[in-house]
């Protein structure tokens, strides 16, 4: 039977095309580029200096639903590399791959090789995880050294904020395939602002309204601050487990359905 | 698949967009190692039929099998031994011409140090050896064609697939590439090509349908269609003035057939100097007169009614 082997066959084959992809972009980086990675990475230090600590002196200390008491930086800092690991992706996969896909039409070479929507899909989230991960180590590297969290937390937090990468890469990814010219971007960077002030992120969600704080407790980048913040302030429970389910369905759910969008876009 | 089979065959195939109908049921069947081309208008059906084989468009109705294979089922085994120019060159602007070559390379999951070989043979096959570190931006039309059809021999395909080879570029760039084309075509690559010009067909099809509003109106060698269609020799008149129909109730009996257009008059006609001798004896004087060989486009013409190029 030809059609058995094929699953196990389909697997190595298509994250070797989808690393064809990523190797896609690797070549293709140049000079200019260093400078994007630079601005995604200072934005977030910007606002822990600014808010986290300038404002933290205000605000002194915090006490946290689980009991623990930490400095208003420390609560700050985890939502920062939670927001930045969402930006990261969210900028390669909307931006960049909006752009790749309607301007510089790349895609329309590619599927013209045995390369699938799919594959493009994983590909290009793969390398904006590389990209995310990047911002989040350095991130964590200052929090450690601005003891806000410990190493071996930092440890962990680090495939925390890669999955909130991966998260949110690919609803960006399925956001670009939605967006019909540039324009709709400022809608969706007002989306994007909107989550980073409302997320739990400068104010713990319990502060607000029941109504509200239940609407901000669905929303993905609210999961992911709680993620990250449980595991570099080191609360206990197994809520962590409620955020990493929503965040793995997200991203499954996401990738499938912008590569389902990007088939119904290339294929003609 | 079983020797002496039809790397392409296609039956009753359609594609429709909405109400549309790109491709009305066409019958096509390609062989190995031979040069087939559609030859029709813009908005004949040629793309819509080219990107139905490329596997990247799949049909509305008909059948079709690509080297024995299930285009849509196994898009990408049929897409790995494919070599695709498309109408449109979907080069990577991000990329040096040589990355280019490499990168698609990989595509096809080809190990680095041979895409670095391959990369080096077709830039040198397609003259592009000197700029292969520039981008690919600053490359003329033809240059950037000749990268597109390197891309696609990046993977040693069985069919090489050419949607309008030479559309938009200059006399000079377009011999290079037919004549590029025909060196493949000698190797024994078999070549499906569509295309608009009459000449590129027949410098370089050995075998074409003539496709018409989504349908096949002809098919057949160039010459084979030319005989059946056309005569040897054509005269084309110009008369001075607005209107050439008031010359054409003039010319009747001349020949096997007059035609005429809005700007001319075509005889269609065994002997052509005899033909033009004919019209001067009938106390007529065109402004111009040329007599030609009967072509692809007089075939066109008597089978649509229209020219090729509007």
């Amino acid at each position: 039977m030809v059609g058995l082997p094929l699953p196990r066959l389909a697997g190595v084959t298509g994250a070797r095309r989808s690393a064809a992809i990523a190797e896609r972009n690797l070549t293709a980086l140049r000079s200019a580029y260093w400078l994007v990675l630079v601005s995604g990475f200072l934005e977030p230090v910007l606002y822990l200096l600014s808010i986290g600590i300038g404002v933290g002196a205000l605000v002194g200390d915090l006490t946290l639903p689980g009991g623990a008491v930490v400095s208003y930086a420390a609560f700050v800092a985890p939502a920062m590399l939670a927001s930045s690991a969402m930006s990261g992706a969210l900028s390669e996969t909307t931006f960049n791959f909006f752009g790749k896909m309607k301007y510089m039409k790349l895609y329309d070479g590619v599927i013209a090789t045995p390369v699938q929507p799919f594959e493009i899909a994983l590909g290009e989230l793969g390398w904006a995880m590389a990209r995310g991960g990047l911002y989040s180590a350095a991130f964590l590297l200052i929090m450690v050294a601005l003891d806000l969290t410990t190493a071996a937390r930092a440890l962990v937090a680090f495939p925390a904020a890669v999955l909130v990468g991966f998260a949110f890469g690919a609803l960006g990814m399925t956001v670009a395939t939605l967006l019909r010219s540039w324009q709709d971007f400022d809608l969706m960077g007002s989306a994007q602002f909107t989550l980073f002030l409302f997320s739990g992120t400068f104010v713990p969600a319990e502060a607000y309204p029941a109504a509200v704080r239940w609407l901000v407790e669905l929303t993905p980048l609210y999961r992911s601050v709680h993620l990250i913040r449980g595991v570099c302030v080191g609360e206990s429970g197994w809520s962590w487990l409620l955020d990493v389910a929503y965040l793995v369905a997200l991203t499954a759910g996401m990738l499938a359905l912008a590569s389902r969008r990007m088939g119904r876009l290339l294929y003609l | 698949m079983t020797i002496g089979q039809p790397l392409i065959q296609a039956r009753g195939l359609v594609k429709r967009f909405g109400d549309f109908t790109a491709v009305d049921g066409i019958d096509v069947e390609v062989r190995r190692g031979e040069a087939f081309g559609f030859l029709g208008p813009n908005g004949a059906g040629k793309s819509s039929t080219m990107r139905m084989i490329g596997c990247i468009s799949p049909p509305s109705g008909g059948e079709l099998r690509i080297l024995g294979l299930d285009p849509v089922r196994d898009g990408p085994a049929v897409r790995a031994r494919l070599g695709v120019c498309p109408q449109l060159d979907s080069l990577d602007p991000e990329l040096t011409v040589r990355e280019n070559l490499t990168t698609y390379a990989r595509y096809f999951g080809i190990p680095r140090r041979v895409a670095r070989e391959r990369a080096a043979e077709l830039l040198d096959f397609v003259q592009l050896t000197e700029r292969a570190e520039s981008r690919v931006d600053p490359l003329s039309g033809g240059m950037k064609r000749r990268l597109t059809i390197a891309r696609a021999l990046v993977n040693d395909p069985e069919i090489v697939l050419l949607d309008e080879p030479t559309t938009g570029l200059d006399p000079q760039a377009r011999h290079l590439v037919w004549e590029r084309l025909f060196r493949l075509k000698q190797q024994g690559v078999t070549l499906v090509l569509t295309t608009h010009y009459m000449d590129e067909a027949e410098q370089l099809c050995d075998r074409l349908v003539v496709m018409d509003g989504g349908r096949i109106v002809a098919e057949g060698s160039p010459r084979a269609l030319i005989e059946r269609h056309a005569t040897r020799e054509v005269v084309e008149l110009r008369f001075a003035g607005d209107s050439q129909e008031a010359f054409a109730g003039k010319l009747d009996g001349l020949g096997e057939r007059v035609e005429v257009l809005p700007d001319r008059i075509l005889l269609y006609v065994s002997d052509g100097d005899a033909a033009v001798a004919e019209v001067s004896a009938r106390g007529l004087d065109p402004a111009g007169v040329l007599v030609r060989r009967g072509s692809l486009e007089d075939v066109f013409l008597h089978l649509t009614g229209r020219t090729l190029i509007d």
